[in-house]
């Protein structure tokens, strides 16, 4: 198999013009999606037997819940190639995609809160999602403050690449550690406000809002990409050259 | 002394970068059995990351460490048995004795037999100070130390990072007899220093970075 | 020259540990003080009653046995780094995560046994039974194991680095969340008498995890920091 389409990207100059390339691509059909996704949701959509008006905050919460998700298992993979094959670009996906990981984690939550105060009249509940997304912030707090605490870039990187990786293969036991602590505490009527019985109207907008997420985090992932190649080869003489373009 | 098994080291096209910096930019050597290769340079410019790399502490952006004509990286462990290292630092724990400071890092390696130890320690002039715990010893003593550990752990290749530093005259002479031992014996060694190493018998090869 | 076997080269590391620790118990007795510390703020914070503060005594001694942990897991490879010794460790020639592992080993009985040991007469002042000591010191043996684990990838990571204690809970506290979990519940359910066999096996479950993959990523983490 030819590998040297992936050499290629991985190389700082073809990923910094690609990256360019590819963000129109990523950033109008996100647009598209949300807006659609919310009107769906916002405005079509049938009020929740049980919940009222109040469930709406779902297509904002569960869209970012499963991109602070994601964005971790992307940083991940991203360090584990980085660690691997030795390959910079992929450490400058994960540092670029911490910060977005955790503006989605804290989205989550701030959402969750939102939708708890209706509910349950507190601003905060001690509910399964809502828990183990607040340790996903820990665990993105971790990374991001290791990365920042080491000067040399390259050991910052790697450091915070076998953390990353350390904290991936930690996710599913906290999750599920979470989960039965939450059980056990709690009565038998679980909080739905990870998981509202969706009919097939309020669920397409939801839908559409997940996609919409997802490219969006693509686009802004390639915007921060860009950012961080221009960061990280400052001094490189094929940056002046195609700066000057 | 036993003769020592040399398989040759050969280190090729090393180019090492430290965040925007190139430190080491296409640097080759090589070194066979009983020969001694003086790494020169000003400061800065690169002498202690040369030899880190070659002991794969750090792993250059492009290069090659051979060993016996295979890559050291294929075989990293076996590699790290076959030289030993003084950099910096002494490598001592002050709060053990002499003696078991030796013995510690020496078993690491291999078995000792009764005796060397002493043996050693007689060699580098601190035969009275076997049972001192090593936190009390002077800078210059400790250096001899960690000279002691370096021959103890009988390995072909010594690969040493400014080994006269702290020592007084008698201690550098003592350093360059036991170097040139090493190298009578069938081993060779990487030296950094700013110093003429003055190692009777033997004219290190000279190595200058810049 | 024959080259010292794995086994020889763990148990060496294991008792070159374990004697630098004799000679400075009194560096390795504070993170055991600190336990102490710690549980006694409780029964302050809260109020003297013994039948509340056994609701709570579990998740206590916990907590409380995680902080010292901490405390502890900085004789790990700190002195190491900074003498020089681990670099001659990585140096070798011998397997690194075996290494790692004998050197976790000697620290669990360094700072964790004691811990284990001192749990019971803590409890004790915090209304635990006597006949839930037996699943206390289980739960806290396991749970120190898993900390020593977890502790060992944050202090690798950290080593060198200013404020770096700090750091290393901000690391290390989130991955073990898990453990703290089911290892309170587990001394809970035996203070109110029932089987603490669950979340006992869960908490073993954890524990060979982290002991099966921590030394591979103490060991990474290692050659990082050392550069």
């Amino acid at each position: 198999m030819n590998w040297t389409w992936f050499h290629k990207l991985a190389s700082p100059p073809h990923a910094y013009r690609i990256a360019a390339q590819l963000l129109p691509w990523f950033a109008w059909p996100a647009g598209a999606l949300i807006v659609a996704g919310l009107y769906g949701g916002l405005v079509l959509a049938p009020a929740d037997y049980q919940q009222g008006d109040a469930f709406r905050i779902v297509y904002v919460h569960a869209p970012g819940a499963w991109l602070s998700m994601l964005v971790y298992a992307t940083m991940a993979v991203a360090a584990a190639v980085g660690l691997i094959w030795r390959i910079k670009l992929a450490h400058a996906v994960a540092a670029a995609s911490a910060p977005v990981g955790a503006s989605f984690t804290v989205l989550a939550l701030a959402t969750g809160a939102i939708w708890g105060k209706p509910m349950w009249g507190t601003w905060w509940v001690w509910d399964a999602r809502l828990t183990s997304e607040l340790i996903l912030l820990f665990l993105y707090a971790g990374v991001m403050a290791l990365r920042a605490s080491i000067d040399d870039r390259d050991r910052a990187d790697r450091a915070a690449a076998v953390l990353a990786i350390v904290g991936v293969v930690n996710l599913p036991i906290i999750h599920y550690s979470v989960y039965w602590w939450n059980t056990l505490h709690q009565p038998a009527t679980l909080t739905k406000i990870g998981k509202p019985s969706m009919a097939g109207d309020m669920l397409w907008p939801l839908l559409l809002m997940l996609l919409g997420f997802t490219l969006f985090y693509g686009a802004i992932l390639l915007i921060r990409l860009r950012a961080e190649i221009l960061k990280r080869e400052r001094d490189a003489t094929w940056l002046t050259t195609e700066l000057a373009r | 002394m036993q003769p020592h098994n040399f398989s040759g080291l050969s280190v090729s096209g090393i180019e090492f970068w430290r965040g925007d910096r190139r430190v080491l930019a296409d640097v080759s050597l090589e070194v066979e059995a009983t020969e001694c290769l003086h790494v020169l340079g000003a400061n800065g410019t690169g002498k202690t990351t040369l030899l880190r790399v070659i002991t794969g502490l750090l792993s250059p952006e492009h290069g090659r460490v051979a060993w016996g004509g295979r890559n050291t990286r294929s075989d990293q462990d076996g590699w790290r048995a076959s030289f030993s290292y003084l950099g910096h630092s002494d490598g001592l724990k002050p709060e053990l004795s002499t003696r078991e400071n030796l013995a510690f890092e020496t078993g690491l390696r291999r078995r000792l037999r009764n005796g060397e130890i002493d043996a050693a320690l007689e060699q580098v002039g601190l035969a009275v100070a076997g049972d001192l715990s090593a936190g009390i010893l002077s800078a210059g003593q400790r250096r001899r130390l960690a000279m002691a550990r370096v021959m103890l752990a009988a390995a072909p290749l010594w690969i040493l990072d400014e080994p006269y530093t702290n020592l007084d005259p008698s201690g550098s002479t003592m350093v360059a007899g036991v170097i040139g031992r090493h190298l009578d014996a069938g081993g060779a060694a990487i030296v950094a220093a700013h110093q003429a190493l003055a190692i009777p018998g033997h004219t290190p090869r000279r190595l200058e970075l810049s | 020259m024959e080259r010292t076997g794995i086994a020889r080269a763990a148990c060496l590391a294991y008792r070159r540990d374990l004697l630098l620790a004799f000679r400075h118990w009194g560096q390795v007795a504070q993170p055991l003080v600190f336990f102490v510390i710690v549980a006694t703020l409780f029964p302050l914070a809260l109020g003297p009653q013994l039948a509340e503060l056994r609701e709570i005594a579990g998740g206590t001694l916990w907590v409380a046995a995680l902080l010292a942990s901490l405390l502890g897991v900085e004789l790990l490879f700190r002195a190491d780094h900074a003498d020089g010794t681990l670099e001659q460790l990585l140096l070798s020639g011998q397997p690194l995560a075996i290494l790692v592992l004998a050197k976790g080993f000697a620290h669990w009985t360094i700072c964790g046994l004691p811990l284990v040991l001192l749990a019971p007469l803590v409890g004790a002042g915090l209304g635990t039974p006597p006949a839930a000591n037996c699943t206390l010191m289980l739960s806290l043996a396991l749970g120190t194991g898993i900390l020593s684990a977890l502790g060992a990838i944050g202090s690798a990571l950290t080593l060198g680095l200013r404020r770096g204690s700090l750091l290393l809970g901000l690391l290390v506290l989130p991955l073990a969340m898990p453990s703290l979990i089911f290892g309170a519940r587990a001394i809970d359910l035996a203070i109110h008498g029932d089987s603490a066999r669950g979340p006992l096996l869960l908490l073993s479950a954890m524990l060979v995890l982290s002991v099966t993959l921590a030394p591979t990523a103490v060991a990474a983490a290692l050659r990082i920091s050392a550069e």
